[in-house]
């Protein structure tokens, strides 16, 4: 069993007074110890949603409205609010895009990390304060102890997010969810930020769904990878494979308009149109408007996920030529 | 030789930071020192950098946005950064910008074709109504935006059409000389490669030339002919964009390249000190880099490198690269 | 941004608006084509008659049918004395408010878009506008005038004093909501799209920042309406509002209060009821407003 299990989750809205509009619509998961997962989509696509929902975050009026979240063989979705502020935060850890919505602004650091100690363990002032100090360090804070008395304010973004995740090993937590944790933050501190997360990851087995709209983050960073599009997984696998040989039209499309690999002034890949609102889906596959592939099957019902790829039509890589081919034939 | 179409001077600006007025110090943030840059016509220029290294700065000085505290500016040999409004309308119409936030940089409360028609009714007042019809009519549908949105206000768009709105504004009154803020950044992956290909549809087409402002260099060497790397109101290093991709010279330029995310991986691998950026209220006296540097000796933190020239044609301001 | 549909779809949710909404347009009505639903006109003399004077509501012993609600010590009807005078009090309450705006909207822009020294100084003016009671200022200002000519020519221009006291001592709280608003608005991207083709300040300002600080205006309009029209009631009380021959709700509930301990207590009671009625149904919309219109009191909606 694995340890974090998500069966068909979904997330809806209510719209007006009888109707609802689901965020996310049926997103499974599976999460080994120590494994590293990546999360990849455009705004709206569901993501965050995703990481909120798993920790039953979803705030009113929106709920989970069908699937189960499995730690440890436990549903997160049933426990009481009491059990599983247990779990959040402690054996669940979560880093968000800004630091400043985890951190207080009126508290100074060390008393935000004792907080969150003493939260979660019945531990003496000594102790807590040699092992903030020591977490500090670990996140490579220059001088770590006299930093425990700065208010947030006085430290650098990069520093924060180092303090922000600082905070999130304080409980030596199981699994760690960061929501877009560099996107703030400058290329050169992204680079130090995610280098340490995947220090920390390594060197203490923890497992980490890293959700990021940069698939040259995951790629660094993630083994497994999914890539989510109007509220729903399109495409999951190992990373280095769907970074390699994209099955799904959409992740593929993703991977060519990278700027990266295109010539000088040569006209880059592009994905006509952009994703729908949850509001107003298309019928049929999500995707088939922007789709190069589609055909009147891809009008008609949703692919469900198959061997990791929800499309009727997936594309196979040719591994000799490198060139993308039809299992269909088109046309 | 051609004449540089934009040429900065040793150009300088300072903001001074709010105090209480009875105050004796009067600190100032150093946003740009001294920075001569001269770009060409049908140029890519990019300029990149981290925040606040002054890269958005230097295309606002240009445009008139901020005034350089010190230096000159020039627009096709004419000084223009003293310039009254008067005569600097013609030059106006030369020079656009298009900005880093698409739902921040159209008016909320204008729909799209009063956005466009303004630039055009203010710098060509010669034009008639009809013609300043046809003018936004034309460029809208050359920045691939359905001549039906005129009548629509910028909420109902998304943030890809507002960018494509936004360039058409800039291109209205046809300049020669565009500065584009980020244009990419605040934009979806997928949308991105949109609105880079219709800008450089739109240089082919238009012959323009692009200020490029961008902390990603990714996007450099797929779009920029030259490129300059700011830090801290400096630049550190001038080369063409194959050269700096090939062969950076900087220390700073190559911590830039090592720190994009590649989809090879490998470069987050080994762990990373953290660096920080020096106060620009209160400027080291030496090299700014220094702290970062794995090369700063202490010439370095007593002494400012200057640009100069090296043999492969980069132009770097470091007292030991070569 | 709120389109009018959803404006309007909202009005029809909330009872406490549309409650509010009908008080006021009753209200309203009643005060505009009173000259012709008002049973006697009580500024035309001949119509009236000392006989009738002081007679309590038609429906207790005593009273007249053609005065539903009684009639005052100078045997005016109550109930038309009402009509006219909500107009007066409205009159009042918006022109208040017109100069409000106009100087409010005027200065607060120049002070958050120019800032340094020209925001300091107009912001310490209206600090120290803000710092004297319009009361006082208008107690003073009000004695001076009538001292200083004679009764009937206050009379005639009355009603103009009040609207520039009571506008000209309240543009402080136009200007800072304004102000603050523009203060928001000109760091935005539009504003220096429009500066990078050079168009002069005044352009940006009235043309661009001006309507996207708009919303907030509105809001504190309806309240102020509302805040100009007890100012004007107060002034009246202490009799230095309008005359007794073109009274407003409160100069009605003034020459009304020395005869409630006589037991003729309609002449002030309806007044003040009417006054209560239109004061709380304005305060009520300029809540309803500010919460519709405010974002960040707004949930869930784009």
């Amino acid at each position: 069993m694995a340890m974090l299990e998500v069966k068909d989750l979904h997330v809806a809205f209510p719209r007006g007074k009888h109707d609802e509009v689901e965020a996310l619509r049926g997103v499974s998961l599976t999460l080994e110890k120590g494994e590293r997962l990546g999360v990849v989509g455009e705004s709206g696509a569901g993501k965050s949603m995703l990481a909120f929902a798993i920790l039953n975050l979803i705030a009113e009026p929106g709920r989970v409205s069908h699937g189960t979240v499995k730690f440890n063989g436990e549903n997160l979705l049933d426990l009481s609010e009491r059990k599983i502020r247990d779990i959040r935060g402690n054996r669940i850890s979560m880093i968000f895009q800004d630091p400043m919505v985890t951190l207080n602004p009126v508290l100074s650091i060390g008393v935000q990390m004792m907080e969150t100690l003493r939260a979660h363990r019945k531990i003496s002032d000594k102790e807590a304060r040699a092992l903030c100090v020591a977490k500090l360090k670990e996140v490579a804070i220059p001088s770590a102890e006299s930093r425990l008395d700065a208010y947030p304010h006085e430290l650098s973004g990069g520093l924060r997010q180092r303090v922000v995740i600082a905070i999130a090993l304080l409980t030596d937590p199981e699994i760690i969810i960061a929501d877009e944790p560099t996107t703030a933050l400058d290329v050169t501190i992204q680079a130090e930020i995610m280098a340490l997360i995947l220090k920390l990851c390594r060197e203490k087995d923890v497992a980490l769904i890293l959700i990021t709209h940069d698939l040259g983050v995951v790629a660094e960073v993630t083994e497994k990878l999914m890539i989510m599009y109007a509220g729903k997984c399109v495409e999951t696998g190992p990373t280095r494979q769907i970074i390699d040989t994209p099955q799904h039209p959409y992740a593929s499309g993703l991977l060519k308009a990278l700027p990266q690999h295109a010539g000088r002034g040569t006209r880059l890949y592009q994905i006509p149109g952009s994703m729908p609102p949850i509001t107003n889906l298309p019928k049929g596959c999500t995707y088939h408007p922007r789709c190069d592939f589609a055909t009147q099957r891809c009008h008609g019902g949703e692919p469900d996920l198959v061997n990791g790829v929800a499309c009727y039509n997936p594309l196979t890589s040719d591994p000799a030529t490198g060139t993308e081919t039809k299992t269909e034939a088109e046309t | 030789m051609t004449q540089p179409i934009v040429e900065t001077k040793g150009v300088e600006v300072r903001f001074p930071l709010p105090t209480h007025f009875l105050s004796r110090e009067k600190p100032v943030l150093h946003a740009l020192n001294t920075v001569n840059v001269s770009i060409m016509p049908g140029e890519s220029f990019c300029v990149v950098g981290e925040s606040g290294c002054g890269k958005t700065t230097l295309g606002r000085a240009m445009l008139g946005l901020n005034s350089p505290t010190a230096g000159e500016i020039y627009f096709r040999g004419e000084r223009i950064d003293q310039m009254d409004e008067a005569t600097r309308k013609p030059v106006r119409r030369d020079m656009q910008m298009v900005f880093q936030n698409p739902y921040a940089s159209l008016n909320p409360r204008r729909n799209v074709f009063e956005t466009l028609a303004e630039p055009v009714r203010h710098l060509m007042p010669e034009l008639s109504s009809a013609e300043v019809r046809t003018r936004v009519e034309e460029v809208l549908a050359e920045t691939g935006c359905d001549p039906s949105w005129q009548r629509r206000l910028p909420h109902e768009f998304s943030g890809g059409q507002r960018q494509r709105i936004a360039i058409a504004r800039a291109l209205v009154t046809n300049p020669a000389f565009v500065v584009a803020d980020e244009p990419i950044s605040a934009l979806d992956v997928s949308i991105q490669a949109q609105i880079l290909n219709l800008l450089t549809e739109l240089q082919q087409e238009r012959g323009l030339t692009y200020l490029f402002i961008t902390h990603d260099l990714s996007v450099v060497q797929h779009f920029g002919s030259r490129v300059a790397v700011m830090y801290l109101g400096q630049v550190m290093e001038l080369a063409s964009a194959e050269t700096i991709f090939a062969d950076p010279k900087h220390p700073y330029t190559q911590l830039l390249l090592e720190a994009i995310p590649k989809l090879e991986g490998g470069s987050f691998d080994k762990p990373r000190q953290p660096g920080e950026l020096p106060d620009p209220v209160n400027l080291p006296k030496g090299c700014p880099f220094a702290a970062r540097c794995h090369m700063a000796q202490d010439r370095c933190r007593q002494e400012r490198p200057q640009l100069r020239g090296l043999p492969n044609g980069t132009e770097v301001a470091c007292h030991f690269a070569e | 941004m709120i389109t009018w549909r959803g404006f309007l779809k909202r009005f029809l949710a909330d009872p406490v608006a549309i409650g509010a909404g009908i008080v006021l347009l009753v209200l309203v009505l009643m005060a505009v084509l009173a000259p012709l639903i008002a049973p006697q006109n009580p500024y035309d003399l001949m119509q009236l008659d000392i006989m009738d004077s002081e007679m309590p509501p038609s429906w207790i012993p005593g009273g007249d049918d053609r005065f539903l609600l009684g009639t005052d010590a100078q045997g005016r009807g109550v109930l038309s004395t009402i009509m006219y005078g909500t107009g007066i009090s409205l009159l009042i309450g918006i022109g208040a408010v017109i100069v409000q705006g106009i100087l409010g909207i005027t200065l607060g822009l120049i002070a958050g878009y120019k800032g340094g020294w020209v925001d300091s100084f107009l912001m310490r003016l209206a600090d120290i506008q803000m710092s004297l009671s319009t009361l006082m200022i208008a107690i003073i200002v009000l004695a001076l005038f009538q001292a200083a000519f004679d009764a009937s020519v206050y009379a005639d221009y009355a009603i103009f004093m009040l609207i520039l006291i009571i506008g000209i001592a309240e543009w402080p709280k136009f200007a800072r909501t304004v102000r603050s608003s523009v203060l928001g608005e000109k760091n935005k991207e539009y504003v220096d799209a429009a500066r990078v083709i050079g168009l002069p300040a005044r352009k940006v300002m009235w043309g661009h920042i001006l309507p996207n600080t708009l919303t907030p205006v509105l809001v504190i309009s309806t309240i102020q309406v509302a805040e100009a029209i007890m100012t004007e009631a107060a002034l009246s009380f202490l009799g230095l509002g309008m005359p007794v021959d073109r009274p407003s709700l409160g100069s009605l509930i003034r020459s009304g209060f020395e005869f409630v301990f006589s037991g003729q207590y309609w002449i002030t009671f309806y007044p003040a009821l009417v006054l209560i009625a239109l004061v709380l149904a304005l305060n009520l919309l300029g809540d309803w407003l500010r919460d519709v219109l405010n974002p960040k009191l707004r949930r869930g909606e784009d």
